[in-house]
Protein backbone atom coordinates (compact mmCIF):
# COMPACT_ATOMS: atom_id res chain seq x y z
CA UNK A 1 0.00 0.00 0.00
CA UNK A 2 2.81 2.05 0.28
CA UNK A 3 3.31 2.37 -3.11
CA UNK A 4 1.65 5.82 -3.38
CA UNK A 5 3.87 7.92 -6.09
CA UNK A 6 4.95 10.96 -4.98
CA UNK A 7 3.69 13.99 -6.51
CA UNK A 8 6.22 16.96 -7.01
CA UNK A 9 5.71 20.09 -5.18
CA UNK A 10 4.93 21.84 -8.53
CA UNK A 11 2.62 19.37 -9.83
CA UNK A 12 0.61 19.80 -6.42
CA UNK A 13 0.78 23.28 -6.62
CA UNK A 14 -1.39 23.09 -10.02
CA UNK A 15 -4.09 21.47 -8.37
CA UNK A 16 -6.53 22.56 -5.34
CA UNK A 17 -7.92 20.67 -2.72
CA UNK A 18 -11.34 21.01 -1.14
CA UNK A 19 -11.54 19.99 2.27
CA UNK A 20 -14.24 19.29 4.94
CA UNK A 21 -14.14 18.13 8.13
CA UNK A 22 -17.00 16.16 10.41
CA UNK A 23 -16.10 16.75 13.63
CA UNK A 24 -17.12 14.73 16.79
CA UNK A 25 -17.00 16.19 20.01
CA UNK A 26 -18.58 14.94 23.51
CA UNK A 27 -20.29 17.19 25.92
CA UNK A 28 -18.74 17.71 28.99
CA UNK A 29 -21.79 16.78 30.63
CA UNK A 30 -21.80 14.46 34.08
CA UNK A 31 -24.44 11.59 32.50
CA UNK A 32 -24.87 10.51 29.33
CA UNK A 33 -27.27 11.77 26.74
CA UNK A 34 -30.53 9.46 27.21
CA UNK A 35 -29.63 8.01 30.66
CA UNK A 36 -28.23 8.36 34.10
CA UNK A 37 -25.17 6.58 33.82
CA UNK A 38 -21.98 8.54 34.36
CA UNK A 39 -19.56 9.57 31.70
CA UNK A 40 -16.62 9.61 33.42
CA UNK A 41 -13.03 8.34 31.94
CA UNK A 42 -11.52 5.24 32.95
CA UNK A 43 -14.00 2.81 34.93
CA UNK A 44 -13.85 -0.37 35.29
CA UNK A 45 -15.47 -2.29 31.95
CA UNK A 46 -19.64 -2.35 31.87
CA UNK A 47 -19.37 -0.46 35.35
CA UNK A 48 -21.02 2.85 34.22
CA UNK A 49 -24.24 1.08 32.35
CA UNK A 50 -27.78 0.79 32.64
CA UNK A 51 -31.04 -0.85 30.76
CA UNK A 52 -30.82 2.41 28.15
CA UNK A 53 -27.22 2.35 26.94
CA UNK A 54 -27.11 -1.11 26.87
CA UNK A 55 -30.35 -1.23 24.70
CA UNK A 56 -32.16 -3.80 26.75
CA UNK A 57 -35.63 -4.39 25.42
CA UNK A 58 -38.09 -1.88 26.76
CA UNK A 59 -35.95 0.56 27.81
CA UNK A 60 -37.13 4.35 26.75
CA UNK A 61 -34.32 6.65 26.34
CA UNK A 62 -34.97 10.33 27.99
CA UNK A 63 -32.88 13.21 26.80
CA UNK A 64 -30.52 15.10 28.95
CA UNK A 65 -31.28 19.01 29.25
CA UNK A 66 -27.85 19.75 30.04
CA UNK A 67 -26.68 18.20 26.95
CA UNK A 68 -29.13 20.19 25.07
CA UNK A 69 -28.05 23.77 26.36
CA UNK A 70 -24.53 22.44 25.43
CA UNK A 71 -25.50 21.71 22.07
CA UNK A 72 -27.74 25.08 21.45
CA UNK A 73 -24.62 27.38 22.71
CA UNK A 74 -22.19 24.96 20.47
CA UNK A 75 -24.25 26.36 17.54
CA UNK A 76 -24.91 29.91 18.78
CA UNK A 77 -20.99 30.07 19.26
CA UNK A 78 -20.54 29.09 15.64
CA UNK A 79 -22.80 31.42 14.08
CA UNK A 80 -25.30 29.07 13.58
CA UNK A 81 -29.18 29.35 13.55
CA UNK A 82 -30.65 27.20 16.23
CA UNK A 83 -33.80 25.22 15.11
CA UNK A 84 -36.58 25.46 17.66
CA UNK A 85 -37.67 22.40 16.62
CA UNK A 86 -35.35 19.55 15.73
CA UNK A 87 -35.89 16.00 15.59
CA UNK A 88 -33.78 12.58 16.39
CA UNK A 89 -33.57 9.64 13.81
CA UNK A 90 -32.15 6.38 14.05
CA UNK A 91 -29.35 5.58 12.39
CA UNK A 92 -29.32 1.31 11.59
CA UNK A 93 -26.31 -0.42 11.26
CA UNK A 94 -24.59 -3.54 13.04
CA UNK A 95 -21.80 -3.75 14.87
CA UNK A 96 -21.01 -5.16 18.39
CA UNK A 97 -20.05 -1.84 20.40
CA UNK A 98 -23.53 -0.35 19.33
CA UNK A 99 -26.26 -2.97 21.60
CA UNK A 100 -29.54 -1.15 20.37
CA UNK A 101 -28.60 -2.17 16.79
CA UNK A 102 -28.71 2.00 15.56
CA UNK A 103 -27.39 4.86 16.70
CA UNK A 104 -29.85 8.28 17.78
CA UNK A 105 -28.42 10.94 16.26
CA UNK A 106 -30.44 13.78 13.99
CA UNK A 107 -31.00 13.63 10.44
CA UNK A 108 -33.53 15.92 8.35
CA UNK A 109 -33.64 18.53 11.58
CA UNK A 110 -30.56 19.04 13.31
CA UNK A 111 -30.23 21.06 16.25
CA UNK A 112 -28.38 23.98 14.48
CA UNK A 113 -26.97 24.62 10.96
CA UNK A 114 -25.65 27.25 8.70
CA UNK A 115 -22.79 28.47 10.84
CA UNK A 116 -19.37 29.97 9.91
CA UNK A 117 -16.16 30.55 11.72
CA UNK A 118 -13.63 33.21 10.95
CA UNK A 119 -10.05 31.19 10.91
CA UNK A 120 -6.76 33.09 9.71
CA UNK A 121 -3.56 31.22 8.01
CA UNK A 122 -0.68 33.85 6.89
CA UNK A 123 -2.50 36.75 7.65
CA UNK A 124 -5.57 36.37 5.31
CA UNK A 125 -9.10 35.91 7.24
CA UNK A 126 -11.43 33.46 5.68
CA UNK A 127 -14.69 32.18 6.77
CA UNK A 128 -14.88 28.00 6.89
CA UNK A 129 -19.06 27.45 6.42
CA UNK A 130 -20.73 25.23 8.95
CA UNK A 131 -23.34 22.53 7.61
CA UNK A 132 -24.69 21.52 10.83
CA UNK A 133 -24.63 20.79 14.14
CA UNK A 134 -26.53 17.47 15.66
CA UNK A 135 -26.65 15.41 18.75
CA UNK A 136 -26.31 11.98 19.03
CA UNK A 137 -25.17 9.73 21.36
CA UNK A 138 -21.31 7.80 20.95
CA UNK A 139 -21.51 3.91 20.56
CA UNK A 140 -19.29 1.57 23.04
CA UNK A 141 -15.76 0.40 22.57
CA UNK A 142 -14.54 -3.00 21.14
CA UNK A 143 -10.95 -4.01 22.07
CA UNK A 144 -9.49 -5.84 19.26
CA UNK A 145 -6.47 -7.02 21.26
CA UNK A 146 -4.34 -7.92 24.04
CA UNK A 147 -6.05 -10.31 25.90
CA UNK A 148 -5.16 -13.98 26.14
CA UNK A 149 -7.98 -15.41 23.84
CA UNK A 150 -8.36 -12.10 21.14
CA UNK A 151 -7.71 -14.44 18.19
CA UNK A 152 -11.22 -15.73 19.13
CA UNK A 153 -13.09 -13.16 20.37
CA UNK A 154 -13.11 -9.27 20.67
CA UNK A 155 -13.91 -7.60 23.58
CA UNK A 156 -16.41 -5.07 24.26
CA UNK A 157 -16.80 -2.29 27.00
CA UNK A 158 -20.42 -0.61 26.65
CA UNK A 159 -19.07 2.38 29.61
CA UNK A 160 -18.73 4.87 26.53
CA UNK A 161 -22.10 4.20 24.72
CA UNK A 162 -24.54 6.82 25.07
CA UNK A 163 -21.72 9.49 25.70
CA UNK A 164 -23.52 12.66 24.18
CA UNK A 165 -21.98 14.14 21.37
CA UNK A 166 -21.88 16.99 18.68
CA UNK A 167 -21.02 16.53 15.19
CA UNK A 168 -20.31 19.52 13.39
CA UNK A 169 -19.88 19.96 9.43
CA UNK A 170 -18.29 21.81 8.05
CA UNK A 171 -18.89 22.97 4.18
CA UNK A 172 -16.13 21.96 1.78
CA UNK A 173 -14.56 25.59 2.09
CA UNK A 174 -10.73 24.36 3.35
CA UNK A 175 -8.66 24.63 0.60
CA UNK A 176 -5.20 23.81 2.66
CA UNK A 177 -3.66 21.38 5.72
CA UNK A 178 -3.32 24.63 7.32
CA UNK A 179 -6.60 25.91 6.91
CA UNK A 180 -7.64 22.70 8.22
CA UNK A 181 -5.47 22.70 11.63
CA UNK A 182 -6.68 26.37 11.79
CA UNK A 183 -10.29 25.63 12.07
CA UNK A 184 -9.57 22.93 14.63
CA UNK A 185 -7.86 24.80 16.77
CA UNK A 186 -9.93 27.72 16.75
CA UNK A 187 -13.17 25.36 16.88
CA UNK A 188 -11.30 23.71 19.98
CA UNK A 189 -10.83 27.15 21.35
CA UNK A 190 -14.36 28.17 21.30
CA UNK A 191 -15.70 24.87 22.58
CA UNK A 192 -13.51 25.27 25.72
CA UNK A 193 -14.87 28.60 25.87
CA UNK A 194 -18.62 27.62 26.23
CA UNK A 195 -17.87 24.96 28.40
CA UNK A 196 -19.13 22.63 25.91
CA UNK A 197 -16.16 20.40 25.85
CA UNK A 198 -12.60 19.75 27.42
CA UNK A 199 -11.92 18.85 23.47
CA UNK A 200 -9.21 15.75 25.61
CA UNK A 201 -8.09 14.39 22.33
CA UNK A 202 -6.03 11.66 24.47
CA UNK A 203 -9.08 10.46 25.84
CA UNK A 204 -10.98 10.97 21.83
CA UNK A 205 -13.29 13.98 23.19
CA UNK A 206 -12.55 15.21 19.70
CA UNK A 207 -12.11 13.01 17.01
CA UNK A 208 -12.11 14.45 13.23
CA UNK A 209 -13.00 13.05 9.47
CA UNK A 210 -11.32 14.88 6.65
CA UNK A 211 -13.11 14.57 3.16
CA UNK A 212 -10.27 15.68 0.62
CA UNK A 213 -10.67 16.14 -3.46
CA UNK A 214 -8.66 17.62 -5.55
CA UNK A 215 -9.64 19.52 -8.85
CA UNK A 216 -7.38 21.69 -10.83
CA UNK A 217 -7.23 24.74 -9.83
CA UNK A 218 -9.50 26.96 -11.67
CA UNK A 219 -12.11 24.16 -12.46
CA UNK A 220 -15.24 24.73 -10.95
CA UNK A 221 -16.39 20.54 -10.41
CA UNK A 222 -15.58 18.75 -7.31
CA UNK A 223 -13.20 15.69 -7.72
CA UNK A 224 -14.10 12.85 -6.44
CA UNK A 225 -13.66 12.59 -2.63
CA UNK A 226 -12.23 10.23 -0.60
CA UNK A 227 -13.24 10.20 3.56
CA UNK A 228 -10.10 9.43 5.76
CA UNK A 229 -11.58 8.53 9.14
CA UNK A 230 -10.62 9.12 12.79
CA UNK A 231 -7.20 11.39 12.90
CA UNK A 232 -7.05 11.58 16.33
CA UNK A 233 -4.61 14.83 16.51
CA UNK A 234 -4.70 18.25 14.89
CA UNK A 235 -1.21 17.23 13.47
CA UNK A 236 -1.78 14.06 12.24
CA UNK A 237 -4.92 15.66 10.35
CA UNK A 238 -2.27 17.70 8.81
CA UNK A 239 -0.10 15.05 7.72
CA UNK A 240 -3.06 13.12 7.16
CA UNK A 241 -4.34 15.97 4.64
CA UNK A 242 -0.74 16.30 2.94
CA UNK A 243 -0.42 12.56 2.34
CA UNK A 244 -4.25 12.14 0.71
CA UNK A 245 -3.16 15.41 -1.50
CA UNK A 246 -0.18 14.23 -2.67
CA UNK A 247 -1.60 10.79 -3.33
CA UNK A 248 -4.55 12.34 -5.11
CA UNK A 249 -2.83 14.45 -7.23
CA UNK A 250 -0.35 12.11 -8.37
CA UNK A 251 -3.50 9.38 -9.27
CA UNK A 252 -5.03 12.33 -10.94
CA UNK A 253 -2.27 13.30 -12.63
CA UNK A 254 -1.29 10.33 -14.30
CA UNK A 255 -5.02 10.02 -15.71
CA UNK A 256 -6.42 7.66 -13.04
CA UNK A 257 -9.46 7.90 -11.20
CA UNK A 258 -9.77 8.61 -7.35
CA UNK A 259 -12.32 5.89 -5.78
CA UNK A 260 -15.36 7.14 -3.32
CA UNK A 261 -13.79 5.52 -0.18
CA UNK A 262 -13.26 5.47 3.24
CA UNK A 263 -9.43 5.57 4.10
CA UNK A 264 -7.97 5.19 7.76
CA UNK A 265 -4.88 7.11 8.84
CA UNK A 266 -1.76 5.31 9.81
CA UNK A 267 0.42 7.53 11.96
CA UNK A 268 3.68 5.14 11.73
CA UNK A 269 3.89 5.65 8.46
CA UNK A 270 2.17 8.86 7.80
CA UNK A 271 -0.32 7.25 4.73
CA UNK A 272 -3.52 6.46 4.41
CA UNK A 273 -4.70 3.33 3.14
CA UNK A 274 -8.51 2.39 1.49
CA UNK A 275 -10.70 0.06 3.89
CA UNK A 276 -12.72 -2.16 2.08
CA UNK A 277 -15.62 -0.60 1.03
CA UNK A 278 -19.16 -2.41 1.66
CA UNK A 279 -21.90 -1.90 -1.21
CA UNK A 280 -24.35 -1.27 1.70
CA UNK A 281 -22.29 0.63 3.82
CA UNK A 282 -24.05 3.62 3.81
CA UNK A 283 -27.06 2.55 3.77
CA UNK A 284 -28.57 3.13 7.62
CA UNK A 285 -32.44 3.41 6.52
CA UNK A 286 -32.94 6.48 9.25
CA UNK A 287 -36.07 7.01 10.50
CA UNK A 288 -37.46 9.46 12.86
CA UNK A 289 -37.10 8.05 16.27
CA UNK A 290 -40.34 6.76 17.48
CA UNK A 291 -38.79 7.11 21.78
CA UNK A 292 -38.04 10.54 21.78
CA UNK A 293 -40.49 13.78 21.42
CA UNK A 294 -39.43 16.22 19.08
CA UNK A 295 -37.03 18.84 21.11
CA UNK A 296 -38.84 22.26 21.45
CA UNK A 297 -36.89 25.00 22.89
CA UNK A 298 -39.03 27.86 23.79
CA UNK A 299 -37.82 31.39 23.04
CA UNK A 300 -36.90 31.83 27.20
CA UNK A 301 -35.23 28.55 27.40
CA UNK A 302 -32.57 30.31 24.40
CA UNK A 303 -32.92 33.72 26.32
CA UNK A 304 -31.25 31.81 29.26
CA UNK A 305 -28.71 29.98 27.44
CA UNK A 306 -27.61 32.98 25.75
CA UNK A 307 -27.26 34.77 28.57
CA UNK A 308 -24.82 32.20 30.04
CA UNK A 309 -22.52 32.28 27.40
CA UNK A 310 -19.09 34.17 27.91
CA UNK A 311 -17.52 36.06 25.34
CA UNK A 312 -16.01 34.32 22.34
CA UNK A 313 -12.25 34.44 22.42
CA UNK A 314 -11.71 36.16 19.05
CA UNK A 315 -13.90 39.16 20.69
CA UNK A 316 -11.69 39.20 23.59
CA UNK A 317 -8.90 39.66 21.84
CA UNK A 318 -10.17 42.19 19.74
CA UNK A 319 -11.08 43.93 22.90
CA UNK A 320 -7.69 43.18 24.83
CA UNK A 321 -5.87 45.24 21.79
CA UNK A 322 -8.74 48.05 21.68
CA UNK A 323 -9.31 48.60 25.55
CA UNK A 324 -6.15 47.12 26.71
CA UNK A 325 -3.58 48.42 24.25
CA UNK A 326 -1.81 45.07 24.34
CA UNK A 327 -0.16 43.69 21.55
CA UNK A 328 -2.04 41.43 19.18
CA UNK A 329 0.71 38.27 19.99
CA UNK A 330 -0.02 38.96 23.94
CA UNK A 331 -3.87 39.17 23.63
CA UNK A 332 -3.18 36.07 21.50
CA UNK A 333 -1.52 34.15 25.06
CA UNK A 334 -4.15 35.85 26.89
CA UNK A 335 -6.91 34.14 25.35
CA UNK A 336 -5.31 31.10 24.79
CA UNK A 337 -7.77 29.12 27.11
CA UNK A 338 -10.91 30.68 28.83
CA UNK A 339 -8.69 29.69 32.32
CA UNK A 340 -6.10 32.35 31.22
CA UNK A 341 -8.45 34.83 29.91
CA UNK A 342 -10.41 34.69 32.98
CA UNK A 343 -7.68 34.76 35.22
CA UNK A 344 -6.30 37.60 33.36
CA UNK A 345 -9.09 40.15 33.56
CA UNK A 346 -9.69 39.41 37.63
CA UNK A 347 -5.61 40.35 37.77
CA UNK A 348 -6.61 43.08 35.81
CA UNK A 349 -9.32 44.35 37.76
CA UNK A 350 -7.97 43.57 40.87
CA UNK A 351 -4.55 45.71 39.56
CA UNK A 352 -6.24 48.33 38.45
CA UNK A 353 -3.80 48.18 35.69
CA UNK A 354 -3.99 45.78 32.47
CA UNK A 355 -0.80 46.41 31.08
CA UNK A 356 0.65 45.60 33.96
CA UNK A 357 -1.38 42.62 34.58
CA UNK A 358 -0.67 41.29 31.22
CA UNK A 359 3.12 41.57 31.86
CA UNK A 360 2.39 39.67 35.32
CA UNK A 361 0.87 36.94 33.90
CA UNK A 362 2.45 36.20 30.77
CA UNK A 363 6.25 36.79 32.86
CA UNK A 364 6.29 35.47 36.18
CA UNK A 365 3.08 33.84 36.42
CA UNK A 366 3.08 31.91 33.54
CA UNK A 367 7.41 31.23 33.74
CA UNK A 368 7.10 29.92 37.69
CA UNK A 369 3.70 27.79 36.37
CA UNK A 370 5.71 26.37 33.58
CA UNK A 371 8.65 25.67 35.51
CA UNK A 372 5.83 23.29 37.70
CA UNK A 373 4.45 21.93 34.80
CA UNK A 374 0.79 23.45 35.94
CA UNK A 375 -2.03 24.61 34.64
CA UNK A 376 -2.91 28.26 35.85
CA UNK A 377 -6.68 26.83 37.25
CA UNK A 378 -3.90 25.22 39.61
CA UNK A 379 -1.95 28.74 40.01
CA UNK A 380 -1.26 28.87 43.62
CA UNK A 381 -1.23 32.53 43.80
CA UNK A 382 -5.04 33.50 43.18
CA UNK A 383 -5.99 36.60 40.76
CA UNK A 384 -6.62 38.42 42.91
CA UNK A 385 -3.82 38.46 45.38
CA UNK A 386 -1.92 38.93 42.19
CA UNK A 387 -3.69 42.02 41.11
CA UNK A 388 -3.17 43.54 44.72
CA UNK A 389 0.34 43.36 44.54
CA UNK A 390 0.46 45.13 41.41
CA UNK A 391 -1.66 47.47 42.70
CA UNK A 392 1.07 47.96 45.62
CA UNK A 393 3.32 48.18 43.16
CA UNK A 394 1.31 51.25 41.34
CA UNK A 395 0.78 53.09 44.46
CA UNK A 396 4.63 53.06 45.09
CA UNK A 397 4.63 50.81 48.46
CA UNK A 398 6.89 48.32 47.30
CA UNK A 399 9.74 48.47 44.57
CA UNK A 400 9.36 46.16 41.53
CA UNK A 401 12.33 44.52 43.49
CA UNK A 402 10.50 44.20 46.42
CA UNK A 403 7.49 42.77 44.57
CA UNK A 404 9.32 39.91 43.03
CA UNK A 405 10.34 38.67 45.94
CA UNK A 406 7.16 39.33 47.66
CA UNK A 407 5.54 36.65 44.25
CA UNK A 408 8.12 34.06 45.41
CA UNK A 409 6.69 33.96 48.77
CA UNK A 410 3.24 34.25 47.42
CA UNK A 411 3.98 31.39 44.76
CA UNK A 412 5.00 29.09 47.79
CA UNK A 413 2.68 30.05 50.76
CA UNK A 414 -0.27 31.12 48.52
CA UNK A 415 -0.55 33.96 50.99
CA UNK A 416 -2.09 37.46 50.61
CA UNK A 417 0.75 39.80 49.45
CA UNK A 418 0.04 42.47 52.69
CA UNK A 419 0.10 39.66 54.57
CA UNK A 420 4.08 38.71 53.59
CA UNK A 421 4.80 42.03 53.49
CA UNK A 422 3.74 42.35 57.24
CA UNK A 423 4.94 39.30 58.55
CA UNK A 424 8.37 40.13 56.65
CA UNK A 425 8.57 43.43 57.41
CA UNK A 426 8.74 44.29 53.42
CA UNK A 427 7.52 47.54 53.36
CA UNK A 428 9.02 49.97 51.26
CA UNK A 429 10.65 53.00 52.72
CA UNK A 430 9.51 56.31 51.09
CA UNK A 431 8.90 57.99 54.30
CA UNK A 432 11.89 60.70 53.61
CA UNK A 433 12.65 61.50 57.36
CA UNK A 434 13.98 57.31 57.58
CA UNK A 435 15.64 57.22 54.50
CA UNK A 436 17.66 60.91 55.41
CA UNK A 437 19.20 58.77 58.08
CA UNK A 438 19.98 56.13 56.16
CA UNK A 439 21.13 58.23 53.47
CA UNK A 440 23.46 60.48 55.37
CA UNK A 441 25.16 57.01 57.17
CA UNK A 442 25.87 56.04 53.31
CA UNK A 443 27.21 58.98 52.29
CA UNK A 444 29.53 58.99 55.83
CA UNK A 445 31.06 55.87 55.75
CA UNK A 446 32.31 56.24 52.10
CA UNK A 447 33.75 59.32 51.76
CA UNK A 448 36.14 58.03 48.99
CA UNK A 449 32.91 57.52 46.28
CA UNK A 450 31.63 61.24 47.79
CA UNK A 451 35.06 62.80 46.73
CA UNK A 452 34.62 61.55 43.34
CA UNK A 453 31.44 62.35 43.04
CA UNK A 454 31.95 65.63 44.15
CA UNK A 455 34.95 65.62 41.63
CA UNK A 456 32.41 65.19 38.64
CA UNK A 457 32.17 61.66 38.23
CA UNK A 458 28.59 61.63 38.86
CA UNK A 459 27.92 57.88 37.73
CA UNK A 460 28.81 56.89 41.19
CA UNK A 461 25.18 58.04 42.22
CA UNK A 462 24.49 54.35 41.50
CA UNK A 463 27.10 53.21 43.94
CA UNK A 464 25.19 55.25 46.43
CA UNK A 465 21.79 54.06 45.58
CA UNK A 466 22.95 50.60 45.77
CA UNK A 467 24.35 50.92 49.22
CA UNK A 468 21.19 52.36 50.23
CA UNK A 469 19.21 50.02 48.62
CA UNK A 470 21.47 46.76 50.60
CA UNK A 471 21.19 49.06 53.83
CA UNK A 472 17.42 49.03 53.89
CA UNK A 473 17.40 45.33 52.00
CA UNK A 474 15.50 46.40 48.99
CA UNK A 475 12.67 48.07 50.98
CA UNK A 476 13.39 51.93 49.85
CA UNK A 477 11.83 53.44 46.96
CA UNK A 478 14.38 54.12 44.63
CA UNK A 479 13.00 57.12 43.11
CA UNK A 480 12.81 58.71 46.53
CA UNK A 481 16.63 57.48 47.36
CA UNK A 482 17.76 59.21 44.03
CA UNK A 483 16.30 62.31 44.74
CA UNK A 484 18.06 62.54 47.98
CA UNK A 485 21.25 61.88 46.87
CA UNK A 486 21.35 64.32 44.94
CA UNK A 487 20.37 66.45 47.05
CA UNK A 488 22.93 65.67 49.60
CA UNK A 489 25.66 64.98 47.56
CA UNK A 490 24.80 68.39 45.48
CA UNK B 1 -45.49 -5.17 -8.37
CA UNK B 2 -44.58 -2.29 -6.40
CA UNK B 3 -41.04 -4.02 -4.76
CA UNK B 4 -38.98 -6.66 -6.07
CA UNK B 5 -37.66 -10.48 -4.92
CA UNK B 6 -34.01 -8.17 -5.07
CA UNK B 7 -35.35 -5.04 -2.94
CA UNK B 8 -36.80 -7.86 -0.72
CA UNK B 9 -32.89 -9.42 -0.53
CA UNK B 10 -31.64 -5.94 0.05
CA UNK B 11 -33.63 -4.86 2.78
CA UNK B 12 -33.47 -8.21 4.64
CA UNK B 13 -29.45 -8.31 4.67
CA UNK B 14 -29.42 -4.52 6.25
CA UNK B 15 -31.49 -6.05 8.59
CA UNK B 16 -29.30 -9.14 9.14
CA UNK B 17 -32.21 -11.70 8.78
CA UNK B 18 -31.60 -14.62 7.12
CA UNK B 19 -34.96 -15.56 4.91
CA UNK B 20 -35.55 -18.65 3.14
CA UNK B 21 -36.96 -18.78 -0.59
CA UNK B 22 -40.60 -19.27 0.43
CA UNK B 23 -40.13 -16.20 2.87
CA UNK B 24 -39.08 -14.22 0.34
CA UNK B 25 -41.74 -14.83 -1.54
CA UNK B 26 -44.14 -14.24 1.36
CA UNK B 27 -42.13 -10.93 2.14
CA UNK B 28 -42.54 -9.43 -1.40
CA UNK B 29 -46.51 -10.57 -1.31
CA UNK B 30 -47.02 -8.51 2.07
CA UNK B 31 -44.84 -5.90 1.37
CA UNK B 32 -46.56 -5.49 -2.27
CA UNK B 33 -49.58 -4.86 -0.36
CA UNK B 34 -48.27 -2.51 2.27
CA UNK B 35 -46.83 -0.18 -0.31
CA UNK B 36 -50.74 -0.50 -2.19
CA UNK B 37 -52.19 0.48 0.87
CA UNK B 38 -49.86 3.24 1.31
CA UNK B 39 -50.65 4.62 -2.32
CA UNK B 40 -53.86 5.06 -1.23
CA UNK B 41 -53.28 6.54 1.62
CA UNK B 42 -51.16 9.58 -1.10
CA UNK B 43 -54.07 9.70 -2.66
CA UNK B 44 -54.56 12.50 0.11
CA UNK B 45 -53.82 15.86 -0.32
CA UNK B 46 -51.29 16.38 2.47
CA UNK B 47 -49.05 19.37 1.20
CA UNK B 48 -50.29 21.81 3.67
CA UNK B 49 -50.36 19.40 6.60
CA UNK B 50 -46.65 19.40 8.76
CA UNK B 51 -45.31 15.89 8.93
CA UNK B 52 -45.78 14.29 12.37
CA UNK B 53 -42.87 11.74 14.01
CA UNK B 54 -44.69 12.01 16.90
CA UNK B 55 -47.51 12.34 18.47
CA UNK B 56 -46.84 13.06 22.24
CA UNK B 57 -45.85 16.46 21.97
CA UNK B 58 -47.95 19.93 22.05
CA UNK B 59 -45.67 22.27 24.18
CA UNK B 60 -43.51 25.36 23.25
CA UNK B 61 -40.54 23.34 24.79
CA UNK B 62 -40.11 19.86 25.77
CA UNK B 63 -40.95 19.45 28.88
CA UNK B 64 -39.52 15.70 28.72
CA UNK B 65 -35.94 15.97 29.94
CA UNK B 66 -33.87 14.98 32.54
CA UNK B 67 -31.50 16.80 34.52
CA UNK B 68 -28.01 15.77 34.20
CA UNK B 69 -27.74 14.08 37.65
CA UNK B 70 -26.17 10.79 37.82
CA UNK B 71 -28.20 7.53 38.59
CA UNK B 72 -27.07 4.04 39.93
CA UNK B 73 -25.81 2.18 37.32
CA UNK B 74 -26.05 -1.93 37.47
CA UNK B 75 -23.03 -3.39 38.52
CA UNK B 76 -20.88 -5.33 36.22
CA UNK B 77 -22.22 -9.05 37.11
CA UNK B 78 -25.45 -8.07 36.42
CA UNK B 79 -24.62 -5.69 32.78
CA UNK B 80 -22.69 -9.32 31.67
CA UNK B 81 -25.31 -11.75 33.32
CA UNK B 82 -26.80 -12.41 30.45
CA UNK B 83 -23.89 -12.46 28.12
CA UNK B 84 -23.44 -15.31 26.20
CA UNK B 85 -20.01 -15.15 26.73
CA UNK B 86 -17.86 -12.71 29.00
CA UNK B 87 -14.69 -12.18 30.30
CA UNK B 88 -12.75 -9.38 33.03
CA UNK B 89 -15.73 -7.45 32.82
CA UNK B 90 -16.37 -7.53 28.84
CA UNK B 91 -18.55 -8.82 26.53
CA UNK B 92 -16.68 -11.55 24.43
CA UNK B 93 -18.05 -11.64 20.94
CA UNK B 94 -17.13 -13.48 17.79
CA UNK B 95 -13.92 -11.67 16.38
CA UNK B 96 -14.90 -8.58 14.71
CA UNK B 97 -12.21 -7.75 11.71
CA UNK B 98 -11.86 -3.98 11.54
CA UNK B 99 -13.60 -3.04 8.85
Amino acid sequence: MSSAIAAPPDLIAKYEPVIGLEVHVQLATNTKIFCGCATSFGAPPNTNVCPVCLGLPGALPVLNRRAVEMAIKAGLALNCTVNRRSQFARKNYFYPDLPKGYQISQYDLPVAEHGWVEVEVGGVKKRIGITRVHMEDDAGKSIHDGFRDSDKYTYVDLNRSGTPLIEIVTEPDIRSSDEAYAFLTELKQILQYQECSTCDMEKGHLRCDANVSVRLKGAEKFGTKAEVKNVNSFRFVKLALDYEIERQVAVVDGGGRILQETRLFNPDTGETVGMRSKESAHDYRYFPEPDLVPLRISEEWMDEIRQDMPELPQARRARYMADFGLREYDAGVLTATRATSDFFEAVSKAAGDPRAAANWVMGDLMGALKAENKEIAESPVSAQNLGELIALIGKGEISGKLAKEIFAKMLSTGEAPRAIMEREGLKQISDSGALEKIVDQVIASNPKQLEQYRGGKTTVLAFFVGQVMKATRGQANPAAVNELLKAKLG
Amino acid sequence: MKITDKEVRYVAALANLTLTEDEIGRMVHDLDEILTHIDKLNELDTSAVEPMAQVLYDADETATLRADVEQPSLTNEAAVANAVKSGAGYYKVPLVIER
